[in-house]
């Protein structure tokens, strides 16, 4: 083989960070190391790089900088939302709503809660993943202090119907939490217009650094802290701020949000191309939902397969790419997400994600649509399930 | 995350396909769990002469199932009987501690392998 080949295909695990945003944060891990809690003038240098990013992050979704609280990522800020709220509401009521197909930072503290003595709802979804506003509504009761539902879908790339849900949760009382982690700067997003009261997004997964993300929690929520501790974040989020990370998300912010139009024309194009040509492989079928799907999302489940080995093909060939099967989740579960949406368990160990990105070329796309029926044709070959009429002739 | 050995047993699997004349066939593990292994044997005179596998699942239990069928090919049905999922795991240069499990099918396919061998010779099976 030549020179190896580098695909990405899992923006959905984790974008590169975006030079202009290293070269944002960089200044603040050299020069400006400055507490922003010092009053000297150069811890006043930090705080105001931090204030701007606050109103870089409000002017994204459409809230007060005051609503924007600095965390260490989406599992914090899910969980910030869930038990803040569980905690400072539960006079009001113990139940809360979510879906069946969140992500484990929004599963795992409900579960907790549970063993806390709160009861929780897992809305079912239909065979696209999607939450239908009727099943919120119709789980509402009064006792239920919090809706969470997801704005996307990280596997499969369904977009919810959030606007929708909102409204009913704003018309019934309860506050509404969306995890917004998959959807930040790839899905216009207005929190008053879509009447959400609690929002989680992450900054690397939109060109912006690991370990650094943000709860937006609208002015009139109450909720409980979850980090004890030093005055920062108004008194509600204890801990010296990551200066350099919280630049680095407010310039990635507002670099990808003013971007989106296009990159989502780009992308989306590559997307779909990729999809047809990969349904042209017999037995394969899209999982999640045909057009109300993220622009960079491709989830295609192969017949007779298992996913991991399909991954250790690809990454022969250079592709990087990620699978819902159980061999590769620590677990050893097989993806919630695939069974939810009524994927058979052994066709869920035969899925494939490729989340396509901002680099992503047009040749990429031809690449993996010309190895990948190679790969699986090779896979299928070896497999006890593989039907004579798909077997190669000996 | 995987040992050179367990990739080139990947990569290059050893026994791979059906054994059209097999006397013996072993399938275990089910799609729920995530693997499947397939096992065929054709034995002379208790002697393994030939050996084949299918395997659907994970890259550790594709090279189980080849590093396995090497490991008993030309050996006797005892000999066969007495290999563990620790030998091929080892000739493996090692696998993951959550992968381990996929050695074990390796195992269990050659056991079930060898009881149909039996039970079609109207032989009594073996137990442990
Ligand atoms: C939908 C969703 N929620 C939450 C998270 C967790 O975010 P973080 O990695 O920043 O903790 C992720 C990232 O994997 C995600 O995709
Ligand atoms: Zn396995």
């Amino acid at each position: 083989m030549s020179e190896k080949k580098c695909i990405y295909m899992d923006n959905a695990a984790t974008t590169k960070t975006h030079p202009d945003v290293v070269s944002a944060m960089l200044p603040y891990m050299t020069e400006y190391f400055g507490n922003p809690s010092s009053l000297y003038d150069f811890g006043q240098t930090s705080k105001k790089a931090v204030e701007r990013a606050r109103q870089q992050v409000a002017q994204a979704i459409g809230c007060g900088p005051e609503e924007v609280y600095f965390t260490a990522g989406g599992s914090e800020s899910n969980n910030w939302a869930i038990k803040g709220v569980a905690f400072a509401n539960q006079k009001k009521g113990k139940h809360i709503i979510t879906s069946s197909i969140e992500h484990h930072a929004v599963i795992h503290p409900c579960e907790w809660l549970v063993s806390q003595g709160f009861e929780v709802t897992f809305l079912p979804v239909d065979e696209y993943g999607i939450i239908s506003p009727e099943s919120v509504a119709g789980a509402i009761r009064e006792d239920t202090i919090l809706v969470s539902i997801m704005f996307a879908n990280n596997e499969i790339g369904t977009i919810e119907p959030i606007p929708e849900i909102g409204a009913i949760c704003k018309e019934k009382g309860v506050y509404f939490h969306t995890d917004a982690v998959q959807a930040v700067g790839h899905v216009p997003i207005n929190v008053d217009e879509m009447h959400i009261d609690l929002l989680s997004l992450s900054a690397h997964k939109f060109h912006g650094p690991k370990g650094v993300g943000c709860l937006y929690v609208r002015s009139n929520v109450k909720i409980e802290r979850l980090i004890h501790g030093g005055g920062q974040e108004r008194k509600r989020r204890a801990g010296t701020e990551h200066v350099p990370g919280i630049v680095g998300l407010g310039a990635a912010i507002d670099r990808s949000v003013s971007l989106m139009y296009e990159s989502n024309m780009q992308i989306q194009k590559l997307r779909d191309r990729l999809i047809e040509g990969l349904l042209t492989i017999p037995h394969s079928r899209l999982n999640g939902h045909p057009t109300n799907r993220l622009s960079n999302n491709v989830n295609i489940m192969f017949e007779f397969i298992e996913g991991e080995s399909i991954l250790l093909l690809l990454n022969q060939y250079g592709i990087a790419a990620s699978t819902g099967s159980a061999c590769t989740s620590a677990s050893l579960e097989p993806s919630h997400v695939l069974v939810a949406c009524g994927v058979p368990h052994d066709r869920v160990h035969g899925s494939l994600r490729l989340t396509l990105g901002e680099e992503t070329t047009e040749e990429d796309v031809s690449y993996v649509i010309e190895i990948l029926p190679g790969i699986v044709k090779r896979l299928r070959d070896m497999s006890p399930l593989t039907p004579d009429e798909l077997r190669s002739k000996k | 995350m995987y040992s050179e050995q367990v990739m080139d047993h990947f990569m290059n699997p050893r026994n791979q396909g059906r054994l059209l004349n097999a006397n013996g066939i072993g399938e275990v593990g089910n799609a729920t769990c995530g693997d499947i292994m397939k096992i065929y044997l054709f034995i002379v005179d208790s002697v393994i002469e030939d050996v084949a596998f299918e395997t659907f699942g994970c890259g550790a239990a594709i090279a189980s199932s080849s590093m396995a069928t090497e490991l008993i090919k030309g050996k006797t049905v005892d000999e066969a009987w007495s290999l563990s999922n620790k030998a091929v795991a080892q000739a493996l240069d090692g696998l993951p501690p959550q992968k381990i499990h996929c050695s074990i099918l390796a195992e269990e396919a050659i056991h079930a392998a060898i009881n149909d061998y039996l039970r079609r010779s109207d032989l009594p099976e073996r137990k442990e």
